[in-house]
């Protein structure tokens, strides 16, 4: 018999959890202000699936109701990707050693 | 582009997300950390755009409107003061909780572009996903306005609560999930519309009641819910990339919430279920007035300061509300010259959001390594001779130690009070959020600085 490919997405949900859970273990406390910006603005990755709506069928009909809620959630993802990385980059250019201490 | 090929690039825009998280491991390696994350959100969409191979109209509009969204992101990430981080974060998850409905409602109204389906006999896999990332989507989404809202100031920071509070949430959970099953086997289009309305009531009623202080477990808290919808989306998509981020994010918003849990020696449902010192301040704050409390100016502090031969700053949120963290930084400057060793202790949480104080003193720029947390700092304030706090009120307090009765006993506190004196800036004598009487400020080695936090330590550092 055939295994559902929903298993296998499955399998990589689970084993995605277990190296989130050891990787942001390992984040350094001072950094969890950047890693909540951070970790936003790579959920905005949600964007792919509103590229998929938003191309979907022919080009007479791109306004369909579907496409629009496409088009929206391609903003508000726009929104969080550009805000999340720089903000972030904004954030950690801030984090300085001592100068002297090298 | 073969669908094989697409998955692969989607698998490899995963690992650079997890490599993004990686790097944020230390300071040198996360600017690193975040350029991968870049390059992982680029081949994302790159792909994605490419397999869609539509090169027309729709190509055009998506073109315009990622430039529009991109913009008005990248105004509001250059503009943003630091002190407006967590209202901030607050409001880019409710946009993903946003994103994340309006896409699960393009999948419902359209399946076929999904393969999930015609509509009307949409796969009963796809849509229990599509429901539960639309729900938890509007949850996130509603529950980070209220967030944004209290944080912003434009709502009141303390709790809201009326009776059959938690019963009413319990119920609307339980009714989503009735009509999650009732949508699978009728297909009806207003029962999904109706899962959706509720859940964003349920997000609204789910953080009214958690007060200010609180606010570090919510916006973890969050966190973690904005990657689970977008996990459920990626399940409903077939998308491996969206599968890995939402359970990278899902289970870093978990962690931090624990952690934030545990700083405050509280469980994860006594937060959430909230209302938590809003009833207890009359009853607590009686005593107050028989005691002596030793207050000062910033002449004698600057005296203690400069004749102190290690000090160490304990900030917290009053700092950010102050923008005391330059004046800080000037002051510590100064006393540094005078051969004073000062570092920085930071609670875990001290703030609004995970790391708060943290950025704050980095915008200041105070070197990290000068910054220490709890467990690394905490056993050297018996060896030190001035504990300057700034903002910071019931994460000092000795109370959590010694008094079983108080509602903050057991939470792991900054051991201030081991310091030789204490230096106490605070506005009044007025309790900390948690609405109890600071035993601190009475101690004999304490001495209170009543004024605002950034006028006090810029009038000290006259006086070095």
């Amino acid at each position: 018999m055939e295994i559902d490919p929903f298993i296998f997405r499955l399998s990589i949900f689970v084993l995605a959890i277990f190296v989130g859970y050891y990787v942001v273990w390992s984040v350094t406390p001072s950094l969890h202000t950047p890693l909540m910006s951070v970790t936003n603005a790579i959920s905005s990755v949600i964007i792919v699936g509103a590229i998929i709506a938003a191309l979907a069928g022919d080009n007479r009909n791109i306004f369909d109701t579907a496409n629009i809620f496409g088009y929206l959630a391609i903003i508000l993802a726009a929104v969080n990707i550009f805000g999340g990385f720089l903000v972030t980059h904004r954030m950690l250019a801030m984090y300085k050693k001592k100068k002297k201490g090298k | 582009m073969s669908p094989n090929l697409l998955a692969v690039f989607y698998l490899v825009s995963g690992v650079l997300f997890i490599l993004a998280l990686r790097g944020l491991s230390s300071p040198e390696t996360s600017r690193q950390g975040n350029f991968f994350g870049i390059i992982g959100m680029a081949i994302a969409i790159g792909v994605t755009v490419i397999s869609a191979g539509n090169f027309s109209t729709g190509f055009i509009l998506l073109l315009i409107l990622l430039v529009l969204g991109g913009s008005i992101g990248a105004f509001i990430a250059f503009k943003i003061p630091m002190t407006a981080m967590p209202e901030l974060v607050a409001g880019f998850h409710s946009l993903v909780g946003l994103a994340a409905v309006f896409v699960a409602i393009s999948a419902f109204l359209n399946p076929e572009v999904f393969n999930l389906g015609i509509p009307s006999n949409i796969k009963i896999a796809s849509l229990i996903e599509m429901s539960l990332g639309a729900a938890i989507g509007a949850i996130t989404f509603t529950g980070s306005i209220i967030a944004f809202l209290k944080l912003r100031g434009l709502m009141s920071g303390s709790p809201i609560t009326f009776l059959g509070q938690h019963f009413i949430n319990l119920a609307l959970g339980l009714i989503i999930i009735g009509l999650v099953i009732y949508l699978c086997r009728t297909q009806n289009e207003y029962l999904f519309w109706s899962i959706i309305i509720l859940s964003f009531l349920v997000g609204v009623l789910l953080i009214i009641p958690i007060g200010g202080a609180d606010m570090p477990v919510v916006i973890s808290m969050l966190n973690s819910y904005s990657g689970w919808a977008a996990a459920g989306i990626g399940f409903t998509l077939e998308n491996s990339a969206l599968i890995i981020t939402g359970a990278l994010v899902g289970s870093s918003g978990a962690i931090l919430s624990y952690i934030m849990c545990k700083g405050m020696n509280r469980s994860f449902f006594n937060v959430i279920l909230g209302g938590w010192g809003a009833t207890e301040s009359s009853s607590k704050t009686s005593s107050k007035d028989q005691k002596p409390v030793k207050s000062g100016n910033a002449d004698d502090a600057a005296f203690l300061m400069k004749n102190a031969s290690s000090v160490i700053i304990v900030p917290g949120y009053g700092m950010a509300v102050a923008q005391a963290q330059h004046a800080l930084r000037e002051m510590v400057d100064s006393l540094k010259k005078s051969g004073v060793k000062v570092s920085y202790a930071i609670h875990p949480v001290a703030g609004r959001m995970p790391g708060h104080m943290n950025v704050l003193l980095a915008e200041a720029n105070v070197p990290y390594d000068e910054v220490f947390e709890l467990e690394d700092i905490n056993n050297d304030f018996a060896n030190c001779d001035v504990a300057y706090v700034i903002g910071a009120n019931d994460v000092t307090n000795p109370v959590a130690k010694t008094d079983p009765q108080s509602p903050i006993y057991g939470m792991p506190i900054l051991d201030v009070e081991k310091s030789k004196s204490v230096l106490f800036v605070k506005r009044s004598l007025s309790p900390g959020y948690a609405g109890i009487d600071n035993d601190l400020f009475y101690r004999e080695n304490t001495l209170m600085l009543f004024a605002d936090a950034k006028k006090m330590t810029e009038d000290i550092t006259k006086n070095l």
